[in-house]
C-alpha cells in the first residue's frame, strides 16, 4: 500500500480488506460440520455449532468492500484521465 | 418508539424520489428541501420524547436485543439527529442559490440525502456492526460528492480522502471482528453489560487502541488528521459545509460512545493517550491555521483544532467535562457549517478565498460582513457568543477534573483561535481592498438566508445557553450512567 502508483495502492487496499474479512471469520471461531439448526424434538442448539453471525458479518463486509474497491478503481481511472499520471505525487504536484 | 426509524427512512425515501424525479434543477431542489424539512420534523418529536421519558429504543421487526437490530436514542443521539436535520435543511436552502450544473445533473441532491441518512443512522444505531455499515453509507456518499468534478486538485483530494477512509474502515472492522470473537455480541448495550467480565486486560487495551485509531482518523485527530485540510477545502461550499459540520462529528460521537460504554475509566493509559492526542491536535491545528492564507484552509485547520477540544474534554470522563464536550459539539456544528457557507459567499463575490485577494468586504458588502461576524467571533470565543460559553464549560470541566494543564492549553489555543479569526476578519473585511476589486457575482439570497438562519441559531444558543447547558449536563450524566441505556435496550422497553 505504500507504493506510489494508484493501481498498486488499490491492490493493497483490496488485500487489507480481505485480510480483515478473514480475521472476522476466524475470530468468530471456526467449527466444521455442525450446522446451526435445531434438531427435531429439541428446543435449543447443542453446544458445538457453527456460529452464523460472523458469516453474516463477513458477507456484509465483502459486499461493502467490493463496492468500495470498484469505486476506487473507477476513481483511479478518472484521476489518470484528469492528471495524465497514476503516480500519487505527480497528481498532487501539478495543480 | 416506532418513529425512531424515520430519520433514516425519510432521507432514503427522498433520495429514491429524487432519482425518479425529472433531472431539472427546480423539482430536484424543492423535493430535496421538502425531504430535509421532513427529516427535521421527524427528529424533533424524538428529541422531545427522549427529553421527557428517557432513552427510547426500537427493536426492528420485534427481534429482542441483543439478537435483532436495535435503534437507540438517548439525549446525545437525539440532539445530534436534530442537528443533522438543521444542517440538511440549510444545505437544501443553499442549493437554491445555485449548484454547479454538472454536479446537479449527476445526482448532487440524492447524494446529500444519502449522506444525511448515513449520519442519522450512525447516531441512532445501537449496534457496532450497524455503526460500521452507516459509516460506509456515509463515506460512499461523501466519496462521490467529493469526486463529482474533474479538476485536478479535487481528484487529488478525493483520492487521498478515499484511501485514508478505507484504511480507517478496515481498522474499525478488524476491531469489530476481535470484539465479536471475544464477547460473542456486537450490541452496544449487551457489550456494556458483559464487558467487565470478559477477556484479558491486554485484549481490552488492544481493542481500545484499535477503536481510538479508527475513529481518530475519521474525526481528524493528531497525528491522523492530515487528510482533512488536504481535502475539505476543495469541494464547493455547500458540500464542504456538510462534511465539516457533520462527518467529523460522527467520529467524535463514535469515540464518545465507545469511551462511555466500554472503556469507562478502566484503562487510564488509553484515556491519557486520547488526551495527549487531543492536546496535540488543538495546538498543531491552530498553529497551522495561523500559517495559512486561504480562508477555507484556515477553517479546515480550525476545524481540526476544535475537534481536539471535544475529545480532550471527553477523555477526562467527568460529567462536567463531558457536558462541555456535548455543548461544544453542538455549537461547533452550527458555526463551522456557517463559516464554510461564508467561504462560498466569498468565492462568489471575489472568485477566491485567499485572504490577500479579499479585503474591503466590510465597506462594499456590509450585510455579508455582519452575517459573517457572528460565526467568526463565535468560533474565536468572543464573549458572550456560544463559542465563549462552550470554551468556558470545557475549561471548568478540565479544572474540576484536576487537569490543569489541559485547562491552560485550552486558554492558549483559545487565544490562537482569536488571533486566527481576528486576522481573517481584519484582512478579509476591514482592510481596504487591494486595488480596484469588482464583485464577480451576487451571492444569491437563499445562501445569505441560510447563513442568517445559522447565525440566528448561534445567537439563540447564546441566549438560551443555560437550558441548553442543562440539557448537555443531563446528556452527559445519561452517558456516564450506563444502566439507563442498558436497561432501556435489554429490558424490552419500547
Amino acid at each position: 500500500m505504500l507504493r506510489r502508483r494508484l493501481v498498486q495502492l488499490i491492490i493493497g487496499l483490496g488485500l487489507l480488506s480481505n485480510g480483515t474479512n478473514l480475521l472476522i471469520f476466524t475470530a468468530g471461531g471456526l467449527t466444521r460440520a455442525y450446522p446451526p439448526v435445531v434438531p427435531e424434538g429439541a428446543t435449543a442448539l447443542a453446544k458445538p455449532y457453527a456460529d452464523p453471525v460472523p458469516q453474516a458479518l463477513v458477507l456484509t463486509a465483502i459486499v461493502i468492500g467490493f463496492g468500495l474497491l470498484a469505486f476506487s478503481l473507477v476513481l483511479a481511472h478518472r484521476v489518470h484521465g484528469t492528471a495524465g499520471s497514476d503516480d500519487v505525487d505527480d497528481v498532487g504536484r501539478g495543480r | 418508539m416506532k418513529t425512531l426509524v424515520l430519520p433514516i427512512l425519510v432521507p432514503l425515501g427522498t433520495a429514491a424520489v429524487l432519482m425518479l424525479a425529472p433531472k431539472r434543477p427546480a423539482p430536484q431542489r424543492w423535493i430535496s428541501l421538502a425531504g430535509a424539512v421532513l427529516l427535521l420534523a421527524s427528529a424533533l418529536p424524538i428529541f422531545l420524547r427522549v427529553n421527557e421519558a428517557g432513552v427510547q429504543v426500537l427493536q426492528i421487526s420485534g427481534w429482542p436485543a441483543p439478537f435483532g437490530i436495535t435503534l437507540v436514542a438517548d439525549l446525545l443521539a437525539a440532539i445530534l439527529v436534530v442537528a443533522v436535520g438543521v444542517v440538511g435543511t440549510t444545505v437544501a436552502v443553499v442549493a437554491f442559490s445555485g449548484v454547479d450544473p454538472k454536479r446537479e445533473a449527476f445526482g448532487y441532491h440524492p447524494l446529500i440525502q444519502i449522506l444525511l441518512m448515513g449520519v442519522a443512522g450512525a447516531f441512532l444505531t445501537g449496534d457496532f456492526f450497524n455503526l460500521y455499515v452507516w459509516f460506509e453509507v456515509m463515506l460512499v456518499a461523501s466519496f462521490v460528492l467529493m469526486a463529482l468534478n474533474r479538476t485536478r486538485a479535487q481528484m487529488d483530494a478525493a483520492f487521498k480522502y478515499v484511501t485514508i477512509n478505507l484504511i480507517a474502515s478496515s481498522i474499525f472492522l478488524t476491531a469489530l471482528g476481535l470484539l465479536y470473537g471475544a464477547t460473542g455480541t456486537l450490541n452496544m448495550a449487551e457489550l456494556a453489560r458483559i464487558w467487565p467480565t470478559v477477556g484479558a486486560a491486554g485484549l481490552h487495551t488492544v481493542l481500545a487502541l484499535l477503536f481510538v485509531i479508527a475513529f481518530s482518523i475519521k474525526a481528524g485527530l493528531f497525528p491522523l488528521f492530515f487528510w482533512l485540510p488536504a481535502s475539505y477545502h476543495t469541494p464547493p461550499a455547500a458540500i464542504g459545509a456538510v462534511f465539516a459540520g457533520l462527518l467529523t462529528k460522527v467520529g467524535v460521537y463514535a469515540l464518545i460512545r465507545v469511551f462511555t460504554l466500554l472503556f469507562h475509566g478502566e484503562s487510564p493509559a488509553i484515556s491519557t493517550l486520547l488526551l495527549v492526542m487531543s492536546a496535540a491536535t488543538m495546538a498543531i491545528g491552530l498553529v497551522a491555521a495561523l500559517g495559512e492564507r486561504d480562508f477555507r484552509r484556515i477553517l479546515s485547520f480550525n476545524l481540526v483544532g476544535h475537534i481536539g477540544y471535544t475529545t480532550a474534554s471527553l477523555s477526562l470522563l467527568t460529567p462536567a467535562a463531558l457536558a462541555g464536550a456535548i455543548f461544544y459539539v453542538l455549537h461547533h456544528i452550527v458555526v463551522i457549517t456557517n463559516l464554510y457557507l461564508i467561504g462560498g459567499v466569498m468565492l462568489r463575490l471575489r472568485r477566491t478565498t485567499d485572504v490577500a485577494g479579499l479585503g474591503g468586504l466590510y465597506r462594499d458588502r456590509p450585510l455579508v460582513a455582519v452575517l459573517a461576524m457572528v460565526p467568526i467571533f463565535s468560533l474565536a470565543g468572543v464573549p458572550p457568543l456560544s463559542g465563549f460559553l462552550g470554551k468556558l464549560a470545557i475549561l471548568e470541566g478540565a479544572f474540576a477534573a484536576g487537569a490543569h494543564w489541559v485547562g491552560g492549553l485550552v486558554l492558549v489555543v483559545g487565544l490562537l483561535t482569536l488571533l486566527s479569526m481576528g486576522h481573517t476578519w481584519a484582512e478579509g473585511f476591514w482592510r481596504p481592498a487591494a486595488g480596484d476589486v469588482q464583485d464577480v457575482a451576487a451571492p444569491g439570497m437563499p445562501l445569505l438566508a441560510a447563513i442568517a438562519a445559522l447565525g440566528a441559531i448561534t445567537l439563540a444558543m447564546t441566549f438560551a445557553a443555560e437550558p441548553l447547558f442543562e440539557l448537555a449536563s443531563r446528556g452527559a450524566r445519561q452517558l456516564l450512567d450506563r444502566d439507563e441505556y442498558v436497561r432501556a435496550v435489554l429490558g424490552g422497553a419500547r
